[in-house]
């Protein structure tokens, strides 16, 4: 395993299906009248929140409680214009405090990378959310989600998402759920489509490991998972799209559309799902709609990724002591 | 006075010669020139350039002092080989009146270690809205010829036509900032397959080269000459080599960085890298080298960025603009330009020298290193290769991309006006 | 664990049908100590617990003629040594249905050597349910304890020094049963 969770890219083939099936262990937990484990006893995660995100915020402080970590909130005010400074000050001071791992949400792309990389701090960095760039941990979770509903929970341990087809609609440009979701997927083996207004797809992404088509329709029957991606109505404004109406008659995803993918087929949002714009109701709360499962699969998942990323040695005590044997 | 005499230098990298130094004029070059009474230089070898003049630095005095100063700004200058730069309006106040260009160019005059002619602002406080008293700016001390709002772009295509035509009746020219303003809101970074990947806002090429293909075109209409700063796109050379081939009166100019780095290094996302206009792809970086050894580009100007420390120390959409440039560019050009065969040295003094002096009307500098010439002059050691170290720089600002990296070329003499700025590397 | 290092000098101290008759003895020590094995619960510590839980649970079947529940208990996140090696892959904990409240828990276990897996295993226990008694089987007790822990049933008791290894061998996971008693070889990582 690496020291920090920076981008989906960094991940091979078998760290993810590991992080995976230690999701899955994980997710038994839950089932457990305790619902804790020991592996992060004793040590301290600061969930360092540049940019307000309650629900991934609470889901990874409920991870980080689940292993018995101590937790620190920082949510530095979500001002826009926040200065580098106060990103490297800020974190200098949480680790001067004995912080042991950083849970970054920053709104400028490339900060954790920074933050791990600048040599400011050395405890390891999880990127919670960084600009249009990354988010590593949503696609952990959304890979989870996909490989629990299209090959089952036990059968599939040691998988990948070898053949499945998974099509991720709406606003490209901006969503690092996207970025993350694509590098994640093709490294699972995955086939990723693309399904956006060109305005909403990157300049480009030529090379992206996908395909991208404008038409949803006709993507729809051939996907074995739709993850529906919000679209703010303030695009509208910048002339990415004319009206609302437009959009989502031609990308929303709708009970007639839904009817056009296969029957196993399940569909996706990573919250907050905004109704009547990419998704509507029906949809959203039919049993295809897994998007209260990702939000409980998001839990197991950063419990993986910190337990992988933070259950095992430091450097320090690794160099105080040789390994020795496993005492039996 | 004094005199001075550099013995065996390779003038314009021809064959060796002495020049012989007496006062502020060059007095004769020849072979076996007779030392006497002379400080002796042995150039033994290294190449002699006409003094380099520079159309594009950002001194920050006054206003940001704690960047650079002029006293700074020209000391990296004389270790860069630089005997004139022009220093952009960009600065606080805004450079768009007699009284602070005159302040800018008495300051360049205090520091003695190089000319410093101010730039005038072509709009009141670089807003686009109205025109700067530009001609108050020429009649003043400074004698501005130069006019830029360089930092933004004079976007409005009235604004742009009025400047143009006004300068003419003192022979000023616009250097254009070419940035359409709407196409680059929150850009980071050249848009392409980089920017796509890392999520940073994009910077697209057609927000310059449109500006380009406009001003060109107005330039043309109204029979004025106009300059492009820093050109870091293959479509704004085909602008350009276009609009010459018209007749049109276009200048433009690469920046050392332009030349080497791709948008690439952005991956490390360490904002040193920033830039604007942004670092360009290697398919670019291909296309502004064959222009400037053909000509469709005029100059090299270094755009010297100077920032603070903590400006460059952060997130990368948080940091400022720009590198520093004066204490490397030299080295870059040779890295670039001539060790890949592309230029040779007279064509780098071309470039470097005669041409920014030409476009900025200095009759002291880019002068041809002869007999009665003013002594402006410019050691190189081509041999010499090492790694960029920041630490030496005389600039106050670090914010080099070219730390650790290997270069060839070393100044080890800048005269200006017959006095010796810098000797042997070091500052005199 | 890795076998080939050893194959060469160990030397087998227990063969397929010792094992098979020891765990026939261990469950007919289960039935009598437990007075019929009503509430027996096995779990076995994985990877080879597990197996060797399974077998005695046939084997507990066929004495009682009922059914008895068997589990996996993973007590990676116990260990003591968590922190000393990079983080290890979980292995499963199932916990049969009926839970483990006032059952008498057996855990089962291949070798018993230091103690810390077991003291590791009570701890996790401790988080999953309250059992009335916990008692401990083991293959193999090679001695060298460092805790007050003692098995209940034990398979063979083989005095071992540090210098040498046990490893055992189960058809589900290695394609033959065997216990091997070899030398320590000079590699350290992940041994036991």
């Amino acid at each position: 395993m690496m020291r920090h969770l920076i981008s989906a890219a960094d991940l091979t083939r078998d760290e993810a299906v590991l992080i995976l099936d230690t999701a899955e262990e994980m997710a038994r937990v839950a089932d457990r009248p305790i619902k804790k484990l020991p592996a992060l006893r004793g040590r301290t995660i600061c969930n360092l929140f540049f940019e307000d995100s309650t629900r991934t915020r609470i889901s990874f402080e409920a991870a980080e409680k689940r292993l018995s970590a101590d937790v620190i909130n920082f949510a530095a005010k979500g001002s826009s214009v926040s200065k580098g400074e106060s990103l490297k000050d800020t974190a200098q001071t949480l680790e001067a405090m004995g912080v042991d791992a950083v849970v970054i949400r920053h709104g400028a792309s490339g900060a954790p990378y920074r933050l791990a990389n600048s040599g400011w701090i050395d405890a390891p960095v999880i990127n919670a959310g960084d600009g249009t760039h990354q988010h590593p941990t949503q696609a952990l979770l959304d890979a989870f989600t996909m490989r629990r509903r299209l090959l089952g929970p036990d059968a599939g341990i040691g998988q990948d998402l070898s053949g499945k087809r998974i099509t991720v609609v709406g606003d490209i440009l901006h969503s690092r759920v996207a970025r993350s979701n694509v590098d994640l997927l093709h490294t699972l083996g995955a086939q990723v489509t693309l399904v956006a207004p060109p305005t909403l797809l990157p300049v480009g992404m030529d090379s992206w490991p996908c395909d991208v088509s404008y038409d949803l329709d006709s993507t729809l029957p051939k996907s074995d998972a739709v993850m529906m991606l919000r679209v703010q109505r303030e695009r509208m404004n910048a002339a990415f799209f004319p009206t609302e109406r437009e959009y989502s008659r031609r990308y929303g995803l709708d009970g007639d559309r839904m009817a056009k993918m296969p029957e196993h087929a399940i569909v996706m949002h990573p919250g907050p799902m905004v109704r009547g714009m990419e998704i509507t109701a029906e949809v959203a709360d039919s049993p295809r709609c897994t998007v209260i499962e990702q939000v409980a699969n998001g839990v197991h998942t950063r419990m993986a990724v910190l337990y992988l990323l933070l259950g095992g040695n430091e450097p320090a005590v690794s160099h105080a002591r040789p390994v020795e044997s496993e005492s039996k | 006075m004094s005199k001075i005499l550099i013995r065996g230098a390779k003038v314009l990298g021809g064959e060796a010669q002495d020049v012989l130094i007496d006062g502020e004029t060059i007095e004769a070059v020849g072979t076996g020139l007779s030392a006497e009474g002379a400080t002796v230089v042995e150039a033994d070898g290294k190449v002699l350039l006409p003094g380099l003049v520079d159309l594009h630095t950002h001194l920050r005095e006054p206003g940001r002092e704690d960047s650079e100063t002029v006293l700074t700004g020209t000391k990296a200058a004389a270790r860069g080989g630089w005997t004139a730069v022009h220093a952009m309006a960009n600065t606080f106040p805004v450079a768009d009146t007699a009284g602070v260009v005159e302040q800018v160019w008495r300051l360049g005059r205090e520091s003695g270690y190089c000319d410093v002619q101010p730039v005038g602002a072509v709009t009141v406080g670089l807003e686009g809205k109205q025109l700067a008293e530009l001609g108050a700016m020429h009649e003043s001390a400074a004698g501005v010829v130069v006019f830029s709002d360089d930092g933004k772009c004079v976007d409005d295509a009235v604004i742009m036509r009025r400047a143009l035509e006004y300068v003419k009746a003192f022979d000023g020219v616009v250097a254009q900032h070419a940035q359409e303003p709407r196409l680059t809101e929150g850009a980071q970074m050249n848009e392409g397959v980089v920017s796509a990947e890392l999520g940073l806002g994009g910077w697209p090429a057609v927000a310059e080269e449109s500006i380009i293909a406009r001003d060109v075109l107005l330039a043309e209409h109204v029979g004025s000459r106009v300059h492009i700063c820093h050109l870091s796109t293959a479509g704004s050379v085909e602008i350009v080599r276009w609009a010459k081939s018209r007749g049109i009166d276009v200048t433009a100019e690469v920046t050392p960085h332009h030349l080497l780095l791709t948008d690439e290094m952005v991956r490390t996302y360490n904002p040193v890298y920033k830039v604007n206009p942004p670092l360009r792809t290697e398919n670019d970086v291909m296309a502004l080298r064959e222009a400037l050894a053909d000509g469709t580009i005029d100059i090299v100007a270094t755009d010297h960025a100077p920032h603070p420390h903590e400006d460059k120390d952060c997130e990368w959409a948080a940091a400022a603009m720009g590198m520093v440039g004066l204490e490397t560019a030299l080295s870059v050009i040779q890295h670039t330009m001539v060790d890949t065969g592309l230029l040779d040295w007279a064509g780098v003094a071309q470039r470097m020298s005669v041409n920014p002096a030409s476009i900025g009307r200095l009759t002291g500098h880019g002068r041809p290193v002869s007999a009665g010439e003013p002594a402006n002059l410019t050691l190189v050691d081509p041999a010499y290769r090492g790694p960029v170290d920041s630490a030496e720089f005389a600039s106050r600002s670090r914010n080099t991309p070219y730390e650790g990296l290997e270069l060839p070329g070393r100044v080890t003499h800048t005269f200006l006006r017959g006095r010796a700025t810098v000797i042997d590397g070091k500052l005199a | 664990m890795d076998s080939s290092a050893h194959s060469d000098a160990a030397r087998p101290v227990l063969e397929g049908p010792d094992i098979a008759r020891v765990l026939t003895r261990i469950a007919h020590e289960i039935v009598e100590r437990a007075k019929g094995a009503d509430d027996v619960v096995l779990l076995g510590i994985p990877t080879r617990g597990v197996f060797l839980a399974r077998r005695l649970a046939a084997k507990l079947e066929e004495i009682t003629g009922r059914k008895i529940p068997v589990g996996s208990l993973d007590i990676t996140m116990y260990r003591d040594d968590l922190r000393m090696h990079p983080p290890r892959a979980l292995a499963r904990t199932e916990i049969p249905s009926d839970g483990l409240d006032g059952r008498l828990v057996v855990l089962v276990d291949d070798v018993l050597f230091s103690g810390r897996t077991i003291r590791a295993a009570l701890d996790a226990l401790n988080d999953i349910g309250r059992p009335r008694a916990v008692q401990l089987a083991v293959l193999v007790d090679r001695g060298h304890r460092e805790l007050p822990i003692r098995a209940d049933y034990v398979g063979k008791n083989l005095p071992t020094s540090l210098r040498e290894t046990v490893k055992v061998q189960l058809d589900e996971e290695d394609g033959r049963d065997a216990v091997l008693l070899g030398e320590k070889q000079a590699s350290p990582a992940g041994e036991r």
